[in-house]
């Protein structure tokens, strides 16, 4: 896959083949409900947060699901854990519960 | 002694049609095409409506996707093939008894029919936005359904819609796909619905803004791709993949809607003069009565079930009573005219196999 001169940076491609799944996993097991997100963005548009950082749910979902973790936790750094998002959540998701166990199964080293 | 020739001929000439009655629930458009066909086929039929009107929600409509068809042609088409069907308006049923292959069925107005078989064909209600308070229907000045749209198409009459409004906002999955209003399901016909109506407002409001906000855009059927082809090109409506969360009223009564771009992962507000919210389908309120006095099943929303999902489903669980359009579940227009007619030949074969 050379020789035309150019690349794909490869920060930029999104490469599910490496993904590391064990965290993921381990979230799915204590989290099941996080498969039932549609991204529908209610609880980004809604989030308390949200109008001064980028704390977005839906983003950090999607991060995660690409097993980019680094990015996913931009988004949920600054969660106040208000809960607001679990009022909003069209798949009645626990997001608020979701949260807590990102931020405990994610930031472990 | 009768030759094979003679009850050939007497099996061919479907007696059987002239000395059964069947009755029908429901005289919106699947209740009344069944009507039609059956009353064709030489049954007697009863028709049986609770409003004092013929049509059911088409004849509330203006016009119907994906074709802009007139909902008032419609429904003539359908009417003129009524003739000699015998109805009742502002009945319900009251009693049901079987007797041997035959049941007895009391109306509210008094009258008592018996019939082979019954179709049950109630159809569906529009949900009741007002049951998402944070859209804030029947709150805020400004904020109206799909419904609502169609009537001011239709009559020219509504005081929420403003004289020149500068962007009007299409809400998408209102009580569908919510687990909050008690509805998983998706309604099916507000998507082609909100995109044929972003359409015509445009047309109205030339100069206004028209927003769609979306999670999924379900263009399923033949030429609904193109509508929405149409929406973006010709009509310029903008799409926002995002479910709205929260809408409030500014001082000049004006909606600030709150959403999420999700494709740019960026909140979104904007201030719109007019909000149609896209109110989906939910059960008839007399299934459930219906459901009760026939002893029929319904899924966990209240829609009846078919005997399977695909090959009975106008097949209720009970010997004799089939099902027809929107009663089972959110349905096209066409399809609800299409399972109308496959009711009807059911019902023949049914009465057939009884003799
Ligand atoms: S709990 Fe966190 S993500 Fe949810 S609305 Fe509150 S601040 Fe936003
Ligand atoms: S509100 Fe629920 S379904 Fe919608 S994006 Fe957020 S977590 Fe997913
Ligand atoms: S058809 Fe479209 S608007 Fe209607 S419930 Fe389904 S996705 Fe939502």
């Amino acid at each position: 896959m050379t020789g035309f001169g150019y690349s794909l940076t490869p920060s930029s491609r999104i490469n599910l083949d490496d993904k590391d799944k064990e965290k993921w996993n381990k979230l799915i097991d204590l989290e099941p409900d996080v498969l039932k997100c549609m991204a529908c963005g209610s609880c980004t548009a809604s989030c308390t947060a949200g109008i001064f950082t980028k704390t977005s749910l839906r983003s950090a979902i999607l991060y995660l699901q690409n097993g980019q973790e680094k990015q996913a936790m931009e988004y949920v750094k600054s969660c106040l854990l208000c809960g607001k998002c679990f009022m909003v959540c069209p798949r009645a998701i626990n997001t608020r519960h979701l949260l807590l166990s990102i931020s405990k199964i994610y930031t472990l080293k | 002694m009768k030759t094979d020739l003679y009850k050939n001929y007497i099996k061919n000439a479907n007696t059987h049609r002239m000395n059964n009655n069947v009755i029908i629930i429901g005289g919106g458009p699947s209740g009344l095409e069944a009507s039609a066909q059956l009353h064709k086929m030489g049954y007697k039929v009863f028709l049986i409506e609770k409003d004092s009107q013929l049509g059911g929600h088409l004849a509330k409509w203006d016009r119907l996707f994906p074709d802009s068809i007139e909902a008032k042609s419609i429904l003539e088409n359908i009417l003129e093939n009524i003739n000699g069907v015998k109805y009742f308006l502002n009945t319900e049923v009251e009693s049901i008894t079987l007797l041997d292959k035959e049941y007895n069925v009391i109306l509210s107005n008094g009258t008592t029919i018996p019939a082979t078989a019954i179709l049950v064909a109630c159809g569906f209600d529009l949900f009741p936005a007002e049951k998402k308070e944070e859209y804030g229907y029947g709150i805020y000045d400004h904020v109206i359904t799909n419904a609502d749209l169609e009537n001011w198409f239709k009559t020219g009459l509504d005081d929420r819609i403003v004289k020149n409004p500068k962007r009007i906002g299409f809400v998408h999955c209102v009580g569908s796909r919510d687990e909050k209003a008690g509805n998983r399901y998706c309604s099916k016909v507000c998507c082609a619905t909100a995109v044929k109506q972003a359409c015509e407002v445009k047309e109205a409001f030339p100069d206004a803004e028209v927003f769609c906000f979306y999670m999924d855009l379900r263009m399923f059927g033949k030429g609904y791709e193109e509508l929405y082809l149409k929406a973006q090109k010709d009509y310029g409506v903008r799409f926002i993949r995002g479910r709205v969360s929260e809408v409030a009223e500014n001082i000049d009564k004006q909606l600030v809607i709150k959403a999420e771009d999700t494709l740019s992962g960026k909140p979104v507000k904007v201030t719109l003069d007019l909000l149609v919210l896209m109110a989906g389908m939910k059960n008839c309120v007399s299934s459930a009565k219906i459901a009760n006095l026939f002893s029929l099943k319904t899924d966990e929303y209240g829609f009846f079930t078919g005997k399977d999902s695909i090959y009975k489903l106008q097949y209720s669980n009970k010997e004799g009573i089939f099902h027809a359009g929107a009663c089972t579940g959110p349905k096209t227009l066409p399809e609800s005219l299409h399972e109308a007619r496959a009711a009807a030949l059911a019902i023949d074969n049914y009465i057939k196999s009884l003799e």
